[in-house]
């Protein structure tokens, strides 16, 4: 497994796998209109990276643990007649601060915390490729299973209802998808992008696609373009990979408002 | 036979607000029954709250076991995010061929338009598709919540001929919300007339004759005129600028029915 000790091979299997898991489950934060919604739950994974630190916990079930119980607890306030963008802009905050004096308290992790802030794609292990393989196949798997019922549900709670579809279970199966994304996602490009990851390829696959289908996957297409270029980008000029990649990916954005928008 | 929904002693609340109190009843197989009442009596709530869709405060919804619903709601927004052709939302959340498709457009009167974007459809080119969308389910029942919103007069009319041909053609029995009561009142079975509680229910004769339903929509004098002058007043309540005819001073509209259930 040479090509595996290879840091460059393996960030780029590691940032492509995770399109996988943000193309289609992007396509559905945009449709949704879920995009404050994934910054938030990206943000409380600080929390869950410092709390696992602090009692030895693996990373990413810690980190898994603490996005999904953000991801509950806002959905749940939300419907006690909070408003979602206060509850969000709260819990959201809050959880990184909270994360951040945590991480204080650890020794070592201090020097770290950048590296979960920002990702560091460069320094991903086989461990951590087999991890976000896993888990971006296990939200792949969970989107496809669901695919009409999801798609039922975002186009019409109501109309989903009257089809015998419960529109609470297909938002907690998209919670949780987004929960493990943001778990594996957080090595890669930081808490504080992930959720460019998930809306930038999306809303470019927008421009492209005439189906959901379709724009789920021009979302893989366009995400595995940006990572690649990143790294690139990340290697020539000595730019932080997170970022870079991010950054390709807004310039793809860019690029595609010059097209026609189709349909 | 039994009844397709009933509704025993249903209450909805809305927070602090009573939406409906105490609603019995029923909808049985192949029957048109139509919901009357003012703005604001509750009348999406019931359906809402007989699909499913809103918990009864008190009081229950029975639905047959397996019932199978088409439902076409008041409103639909749909996301310009979202890619999606006529096509393939007919595919929702069951997926049918082209032909079935094809077939379901022709018959609610927009053939053709398939491969349309969903969001750029007119809204009674999309009031149809919602109505094809469904038949597509093969419902015993079809719930209709203000279906003829968007539409002309003329096709207000060829709606509910259609309306009364799926229900000959497939015996599913069909419950919908109108405002168009001189035209409801000769297309259904049964009308309810709801004002926050059923104020009264029958035939279409029946109820056009109750004391309750004059208090709200006639004014004693009744004759399809009148109503119809009743029902512009309602429509138009929201709006400020609204002149009272001196002929139809609001204030004479006894707005409950005889009892308050505040």
């Amino acid at each position: 497994m040479t090509m595996l000790d290879d840091f460059l091979i393996r960030a780029a299997l590691a940032g492509v796998g995770l399109t996988f898991a943000t193309g289609p489950l992007g396509s559905f934060v945009v449709w949704r209109r879920m995009a404050y919604f994934g910054d938030a739950t990206a943000h409380a994974a600080i929390l869950g990276v410092a709390l696992s630190f602090g009692l030895g916990m693996p990373f990413y079930a810690g980190t898994l643990l603490v996005a999904l119980t953000m991801a509950i607890a806002v959905t749940r306030l939300s419907r006690r007649g909070q408003s979602m963008d206060t509850v969000l802009g709260v819990i959201a905050h809050s959880a990184l601060a909270f994360g951040l004096v945590a991480a204080s308290f650890i020794s070592g992790l201090r020097v770290d915390l950048s590296a979960f802030l920002f990702g560091d794609i460069l320094t991903v292990g086989r461990g951590d490729v087999a991890v976000i393989w896993a888990g971006a196949a296990a939200v792949v798997a969970m989107l496809v299973w669901r695919w009409q019922r999801l798609l039922t549900a975002t186009v019409n709670e109501e109309l989903a209802q009257a089809s015998g579809i419960a529109p609470e279970r297909e938002r907690l199966f998209l919670t949780l998808a987004l929960a493990l994304t943001v778990a594996v996602a957080i090595k890669i490009v930081g808490a504080l992008l992930i959720a460019a990851m998930l809306i930038v390829p999306a809303a470019t696959a927008r421009r492209l696609a005439r189906s959901p289908e379709g724009m789920a996957l021009w979302a893989v297409a366009v995400g595995a373009a940006s990572v690649l270029a990143g790294l690139w980008a990340s290697l020539t000029w000595d730019t932080p990979g997170g970022p870079s990649i991010v950054a390709a990916s807004a310039i793809l954005f860019a690029l595609s408002c010059l097209i026609r928008a189709r349909s | 036979m039994t009844s397709l929904i009933s509704a025993r002693g249903l209450s909805v609340r809305h927070g602090q607000t009573e939406v409906l109190v105490d609603v019995d009843m029923d909808i049985a197989p192949g029957e048109i029954v139509t919901v009357v009442g003012p703005n604001g009596s509750g009348k999406s709530t019931l359906i809402r709250a007989l699909i499913g869709l809103e918990q009864a405060a008190t009081g229950q919804v029975t639905r047959a076991p397996g019932l199978v619903i088409g439902y076409v709601p008041q409103k639909l927004f749909i996301d310009a995010s979202l890619p999606l052709t006529v096509r393939r939302f007919l595919s929702l959340p069951h997926r049918v061929s082209d032909a079935e498709a094809q077939a379901a457009l022709a018959r609610t009167g927009v053939p053709g338009i398939d491969a349309r974007p969903i969001s750029g459809l007119s809204g009674g080119q999309f009031q149809r598709v919602l109505l094809a969308r469904a038949l597509l389910v093969k419902p015993r029942i079809l719930i209709l919540d203000e279906p003829t919103q968007g539409l002309d007069q003329p096709g207000t009319a060829a709606f509910y001929r259609l309306i009364a041909q799926v229900r000959h053609e497939t015996g599913a029995a069909v419950l919908m919300v109108s405002h168009d009561l001189h035209v409801v009142m000769a297309a259904s079975d049964r009308v309810i007339c709801l004002n926050g509680h059923v104020c009264c229910a029958g035939t279409p004769r029946v109820v056009s004759e109750a004391p309750e339903y004059r208090a709200l929509f006639g004014l004693g004098t009744g004759g399809a005129f009148a109503l119809y002058r009743h029902m512009h007043d309602h429509d138009h309540e929201a709006d400020a600028g609204h002149g009272n005819d001196p002929a139809h001073p609001h204030a004479a509209h006894p707005h409950s029915c005889a009892h308050d259930h505040a």
